[in-house]
């Protein structure tokens, strides 16, 4: 078990670093540099001092120099004036080294932000509370109904019950969060007036009145999905022996599918929740630009748009950290759980 | 001047009346479908369920409405008439007397045309995308299954890296203006649009290796038609000009699939490893066929259950992926009709208006419903046999 999870997190190890380098690479792609100088001075700067900029900045060094020193194998360097051999800080508002150290991911610095003139550190990781604090409330919401859906329309293959709920689930699969946020907010905002179309202000704090609309436009995706696998598990389970036996032994329909059934038909559903999160990625950059809410999503989209180098960086090393993680635990968990599967 | 209404129930009807073409395909289609049943396969085994019958019923329904659109839509779904802006559903346009069913959008656009003319971008688009990611995947996933060992390793850890990637993520990398200047999206589609090709080489050369009257006829057609469609859509070099892909387009197309076929891999090559197993694979084995014969044509076609439902439900993914794009204005050109663009600019304005809003979401959700319906329906007929 314990060399599995070693050899887990190696490989682990080893996909973060590849996928940074296609990132640094992408975002170090010609244009998207262009883009970022442009951005970053002022308007109507003319092409020699766009140029001037980047190499000031460092960004006309060596590709796999870069980023070695994001990496924090390499020393970063300040800026130094060629004329007086002063150094100066690359950039000023995030305490940048004035004279070469190792200053990479591996320190703990996670680097500059371009756009929001703060380390990276500094807005990247309020932003993951947000979104967590709004992931937990989505699985609170998705896991219980989901779980119930699936269950009692598993509970008896074919029934009406079961007709109707794995079409409900079916519309839920095909809903994406674009498409109910927009009806969402059309019904319950809109039209109802109940709840508010944009969550900007739950960053204050949140109220049942701000955030529900995120909340389920959210959870709404996962739930059929979570729900069809639950049914198709639960249908697997009520055809064994061991559940005929139960019945036939006098137990009460309702006592069997308790005491029996679940435990060993919650099994597969685990696995499907935990590998939800890539798409619940997804979902909450949507969600969050819909919705205004400051979190992951709207940083992530904000990155990209301004290619802010470093926090896309950023961004993207917690996002394939967070999809790889809970895919080991989808697969450690699942072993703990089913004792007949073994992990070698 | 005042904007003259027709009545809501006016409207209901106008549309219906405007869908004429599609009716009449749909009852001809569905009617000969449903009639010649039992001599139609698994096609035929769909009509047998309320819901196979709902899935191609709606699935064909915008097939028609693609194929149609220019008869369908009384507008261009480009073109602006001032003193339609914002109008609400059932406005009378003065000067042709013809209606804007849902309203008019913020740059007076008429919403029902450009519902209509999206369909045609996302049927396009999202089967085509899906058919490459297919050919990428089997035969990547083919000889992973099948051989298994390093190459195996080497082939699951790239689709791996690709799936640990968040989609959006990935469209903000790879869908930017910038990236055309740079020659990545060519390679990616030089290297994506090359696999269908050797795909059918193969497929050919391994059955008919000793049939040369057939295979080099076979092989002729491949190389030809592959290479023609191969300038076209890489190099935008088609010799007769019918082949052409818009560079925005191409950028998406293979951005689309890039993010899919990793998944398409997986599935193939898990059930390459399933049926290896098999009886019929052994004895091919024992009578001496070259490892690419067994994965084509008998490890293959005894797939193609599966693949075919994820096929289905994969169009439904593609077309989210597709809306997803559209609604962070990613790739597309701004004033596209597709269903994503018209989804973002419509949700900013849901305070003021939400007509323009409701026609492209019920589109795009009924649409991949009705895909998922087929899906479900069809997985429950295989699991019959």
């Amino acid at each position: 078990m314990f060399s599995f999870i070693a050899r887990r997190i190696g490989t682990i190890l080893l996909t973060m670093l590849c996928l940074t380098l296609v990132v640094f690479f992408l975002v170090n792609l010609e244009p998207n540099l262009k883009k970022l100088a442009i951005s970053q001075t002022e308007m109507h700067t003319p092409a020699d001092q766009l140029e001037s900029w980047l190499v000031n900045h460092g960004y006309r060094q060596n590709f796999f120099l870069r980023y070695g020193q994001w990496l924090g194998v390499l020393p970063k360097h300040p800026i130094t004036d060629p004329a007086t051999g002063k150094t100066t800080q690359r950039f000023s508002f995030c305490n940048d080294p004035t004279e070469p150290q190792f200053s990479g991911v591996l320190q703990g610095d996670f680097g500059c932000s371009t756009k929001f003139k703060t380390t990276v550190a500094a807005k990247l990781f309020p932003a993951l509370g947000a979104t967590g604090l709004l992931m937990f409330w989505v699985l609170a919401v998705m896991v219980p109904i989901s779980l119930l859906i699936g269950i009692l329309a598993g509970m008896r293959e074919g029934s009406r019950t079961d007709r109707v709920l794995s079409v409900a689930s079916i519309a839920s699969t095909a809903t994406p969060e674009y498409v109910s946020g927009v009806i969402f907010t059309v019904i319950f905002a809109s039209w109802l007036g109940w709840l508010n179309g944009s969550a900007a202000s739950a960053s204050q704090g949140i109220t049942f009145y701000n955030f529900t609309l995120p909340v389920i436009t959210l959870a709404i995706y996962g739930i059929g999905y979570i729900a069809r696998m639950t049914r198709a598990s639960m249908v697997e389970v009520m055809t064994q022996q061991y559940i005929r036996t139960a019945r036939l032994k006098g137990l009460s329909f309702s006592s069997v599918v308790i005491k029996h059934a679940l435990r060993n038909a919650l099994i597969a559903p685990f696995t499907v929740i935990m590998l939800q999160f890539p798409w619940l990625l997804t979902g909450v950059v949507i969600v969050e630009v819909m919705f205004r809410y400051q979190g992951f999503g709207y940083t992530l989209v904000e990155a990209a748009g301004n290619n802010d180098i470093d926090l896309l960086l950023g961004c993207s090393l917690v996002s394939v950290f967070i999809v790889l993680i809970t895919q080991l635990i989808s697969d450690v968990g699942y072993a703990f759980l089913n004792p007949r599967i073994r992990v070698q | 001047m005042q904007t003259e209404y027709i009545s809501a129930f006016d409207v209901v009807l106008g549309v219906l009346w405007r869908f004429w073409p599609v009716w009449v395909a749909l009852i001809l289609v569905m009617g000969a479908s449903f009639s010649y049943r039992r001599k139609l396969g698994l096609y035929g085994q769909l009509f047998d369920s309320g819901v196979g019958i709902a899935g191609v019923f709606i699935c064909l329904f915008w097939l028609f409405t693609a194929i149609f659109a220019s008869t369908i839509s009384p507008f261009d779904p480009l073109a602006q008439v001032s003193v339609m802006k914002d109008t609400l559903p059932g406005a009378i346009e003065p000067a042709s007397k013809l209606v804007y069913y849902f309203g008019g959008d913020k740059l007076a656009r008429d919403v029902f045309s450009r519902m209509v003319y999206g369909s045609q971008i996302v049927l396009i688009i999202a089967p085509a995308a899906t058919g490459f990611a297919l050919m990428v995947g089997i035969t990547l996933g083919l000889p992973a299954g099948y051989y298994g060992g390093k190459i195996d390793t080497l082939l699951s850890f790239l689709a791996n890296l690709v799936l640990a990637f968040p989609v959006i993520l990935l469209f903000y990398l790879l869908v930017t203006p910038g990236i055309m200047d740079t020659p990545i999206p060519y390679a990616m589609a030089g290297l994506f649009f090359l696999f269908p090709i050797i795909f059918f080489c193969v497929l050919f050369w391994t059955r008919y290796k000793n049939r040369p009257d057939r295979l080099y006829i076979l092989l002729g057609i491949t190389l030809v038609v592959g290479g023609w469609i191969y300038a076209g859509l890489v190099f935008d070099k088609d010799p007769l000009k019918i082949v052409h892909i818009d560079p925005n387009q191409l950028n998406i197309f293979v951005a689309v699939v890039f993010a899919s076929s990793p998944g398409v891999f997986r599935i193939v090559r898990g059930l390459t490893m399933d049926i290896k197993t098999r009886d019929y694979v052994a004895a091919a084995q024992t009578r001496g066929e070259s490892p690419w014969y067994i994965m084509l044509w008998e490890i293959l076609p005894n797939a193609r259950g599966p693949l075919i439902v994820d096929a289905c439900l994969r169009i439904g993914y593609t077309t989210i992926l597709l809306g997803t794009l559209g609604y962070f204005g990613l790739g597309l050109a701004p004033e596209s009709p597709d269903w994503g663009t018209a989804i973002k600019d419509a949700s900013r304005l849901l305070r003021s208006f939400i007509h323009p809003a409701l026609p492209p979401t019920i589109a795009l959700m009924s649409f991949v419903l009705g895909l998922n319906l087929l899906a479900d329906s069809l997985r429950e007929q295989s699991m019959k046999d």
